[in-house]
């Protein structure tokens, strides 16, 4: 009812704003005058930025930017260091586990509080809280955890466990499955309340007829009310995409890449080949692929979310 | 209240900022030096510029020099340069150098005779370029380095080492007592630190020069640096119990008798004073490993940013002679830990292990050191590969090799 008043006001406005249209880039002057900055700093900094960083990822600069030239080189080389494949590897696997398991834990943790529990308040703080911690942090307090020497194992072991082995920072096969923990612990709770706000924009009415037409709660959540999250659920695809590419400080903070190599991410050999090593040509060209990788994903994405509309 | 604080807060960096300009010969100095002894040992500077009658403004930045250097670096090509920074002399400000942001020197080195009282005269090689002199070295830190904990061998029963090889041999015994026979943390730049030592102390100066000097690809992958590869073998092995990353952490191993030895630069000296222990008794230091006692000649100058300001200009010739001061120098050192860079000085006060580096210095017995020859971008890629060859055993000696070659091949 209250829908259908609303589009009884504003369509004579609307018939009106037409006979009289008299230039459309005037309409809405001060908001568009309010964006001119952001859209300065959008073109400027960040599509200039980029192609500034593409330009000069083909040139061999070194400490200072020079537009000496080289073709592929830069890239070359970056695909024949075993650094940078292993960086790969290891972003595809922790991408993979922060994917799925900040999903459904998060995902499993909304459901739960969503069952009108007690304490409510005090759980989501609890699970919330870790996400006020920086990553840095996070990173050192799970790397006192999983040090062998102080941590879990120790504590296990002076339990009476002795041969209980637990080290997952130190061991190279593993370590980047170690560090997906800490990323877990502290992400998990900021998709519980994304979702947890998914869940209680469903209307309760949904819930009344599901139950009255007897669908058990399990199946109302897969079939019903996760595909009205769709919104939600993008939303946190986004969040967590974003956090996975960029993942840096958390591996400095628990092994700065090691042990030996095995931890490394690209973001780090970004940054460590543009100011350790003072090869900004070679970092750039780490961070081209790293764009290309994100818009591989987004633009065939977009296309399909945004390109169907119209 | 909170408006009060925030005017208070307010009013106290604008206080600052006009104290800062007040005086037009304060000196903004950056560097990396953070740690107890460190900071004791800037002090010290800072003390004989303030005698001038300019203000020394310590610009410390905490982290190492890994951390520093791009903050440094991106200061002075934004154009907000400060009066004068640290950097590890060699190639660190090369660029900076041929982009022209660095001030020229040599005036001031010709008026303080620098090419008579520095010493050994590769260290003032360092610092130019083009036969212009870019730098002030103040200090000499050599890498090679090995220190052990004389209560560890006792405990194991075994003699102490006279050199590497026997170190070798004795890892067996310190494993069976629970000793980690050599301390390695972590950290990439300490692998690769103690590959290059054991390059010039098991291969030799001459190899070691033929590799990162002449970057003989061809001679990287022959049979002297394969015997130099079978002794990193020897080291990984040894080392793969320790579970530290930072370098202090794995000198500590060593201090509190839990690792036998470590190879570490002579700024490890810093800690074992620190923790009360006496070179000779507690700890014994092996110059070049014991097998080839020359010392590299890498250490740290200050670099002094070309600036627009007359007044600050010429405080920068001020610092730049106070730096080579005999009393600077002396008070700098022995805080530091680190050798002199003039053979004029008097370092009575020296202990043990310095007086060993002194002595090998005196007879002239240098080289220079991977920062001197290499980039910081091979250096980089190195360092990769050998933190990759001591965390990981799978990684065979002839694999290494090969990539250390491919890496020399195209090192510069």
């Amino acid at each position: 009812m209250q829908g259908r008043e609303c589009t009884a006001l504003t369509q004579p406005a609307d018939e009106m704003s037409k006979s009289e249209r008299p230039n459309l880039l005037f309409r809405n002057l001060n908001a568009k005058v309010a964006s001119i900055p952001m859209i300065l700093t959008a073109m400027v900094v960040f599509v200039g930025g980029t192609v500034w960083t593409v330009l000069y990822s083909f040139t061999n600069s070194k400490l200072l930017p020079r537009l000496n030239f080289v073709g592929l080189d830069q890239y070359y080389r970056l695909w024949a260091a075993p650094r940078w494949l292993i960086s790969i590897e290891n972003l595809l696997i922790y991408g993979a586990i922060s994917l799925v398991f900040s999903l459904v834990i998060g995902f499993l943790l909304a459901a739960l509080l969503d069952q009108k529990i007690r304490f409510e308040d005090t759980f989501r703080t609890i699970f919330l809280y870790p996400f006020a911690l920086s990553f840095i942090v996070t990173g050192l307090v799970w790397q006192w955890l999983l040090n062998p020497d102080f941590g879990i194992q120790h504590v296990v072991r002076d339990l009476g466990w002795t041969s209980f082995s637990f080290d997952p920072l130190y061991n190279s096969s593993i370590v980047i499955y170690g560090i997906s923990i800490a990323a877990l612990w502290q992400g998990t709770g900021l998709i519980m309340c994304l979702m947890l706000a998914g869940l209680r924009g469903i209307d309760e009415d949904i819930w009344k007829a599901a139950r009255v037409d007897g669908i058990p709660m399990w199946k109302t959540y897969l079939f019903i009310v996760i595909p009205m999250m769709r919104p939600v659920f993008i939303t946190t695809l986004v969040i967590i995409a974003s956090g996975i590419v960029k993942v840096y400080d958390l591996v400095v903070a628990q092994t700065s890449g090691g042990p030996g190599i095995a931890s490394e991410v690209p973001a780090k050999y970004v940054y460590d080949y543009m100011f350790f090593a003072q090869n900004l040509g070679q970092g750039f060209a780490a961070s081209t692929m790293m764009l290309l990788s994100v818009v591989t994903v987004i633009v065939p994405w977009a296309y399909l979310e945004f390109g169907r509309r119209k | 209240m909170r408006y009060k604080l925030l005017t208070a807060a307010l009013a106290a960096t604008a206080a600052l900022q006009f104290a800062g300009q007040a005086a037009a010969t304060d000196l903004e100095v950056t560097h990396w030096w953070t740690s107890g002894g460190e900071a004791a040992a800037v002090a010290e500077l800072a003390k004989a510029f303030d005698a001038t009658g300019n203000h020394w403004v310590d610009g410390a930045i905490a982290g190492s020099g890994g951390t520093a250097r791009p903050i440094m670096i991106s200061r002075i090509t934004g154009g907000d340069p400060m009066g004068a920074t640290q950097f590890n002399h060699g190639r660190q400000a090369e660029e900076l150098v041929q982009a022209g942001l660095m001030r020229d020197l040599t005036d001031v080195a010709t008026k303080g005779k620098w090419t008579d009282v520095v010493r050994p005269k590769s260290l003032l090689d360092g610092c130019t370029i083009d036969g212009k002199i870019y730098c002030v070295p103040v200090n000499i830190h050599s890498w090679q380095w090995l220190w052990l904990s004389n209560e560890a061998f006792a405990k194991a029963g075994v003699p102490l080492p006279k050199d590497w090889n026997e170190f070798v041999a004795a890892a067996p015994a310190l494993e069976k007592a629970g000793i980690i026979p050599l301390a390695v943390g972590g950290q990439a730049w300490q692998s690769s630190g103690a590959f290059d030592v054991l390059l010039a102390a098991v291969g030799g100066t001459d190899t070691f020069l033929k590799v990162y000097k002449d970057k003989d690809a061809k001679f990287a992958a022959g049979p002297e640096v394969a015997k130099v590869f079978k002794a990193a073998d020897d080291a990984r092995k040894m080392a793969k119990n320790t579970n530290v990353q930072d370098w202090n952490q794995a000198t500590n191993l060593v201090i509190t008798g839990k690792a036998a030895g470590q190879i570490m630069g002579d700024w490890a000296q810093g800690e074992f004073q620190v923790a009360g222990k006496t070179a000779g008794k507690d700890y014994t230091c092996l110059p070049g490993l014991g097998l080839n006692e020359v010392i590299a000649t890498g250490g740290d100058a200050f670099y002094f940013p070309l600036l627009k300001d007359a007044d600050k200009s010429k405080a920068q010739e001020v610092l730049a002679e106070t730096l080579l001061d005999p009393k600077t120098q002396v008070a700098f050192n022995l805080k530091k830990g680190s050798l002199p860079v003039r053979g004029d000085v008097d370092l009575n006060a020296a202990n043990d292990c310095m007086k060993k580096g002194l002595a090998i210095l005196a007879k002239g017995a240098v080289m220079p050191w991977t920062d001197q020859l290499l980039s910081q971008d091979t250096q980089k890629q190195k360092e990769d590969l050998f933190a990759e060859f001591f965390a990981k055993p799978e990684l065979t000696i002839e694999d290494a090799q090969k990539r250390f070659a491919d890496l020399i091949a195209s090192a510069d």
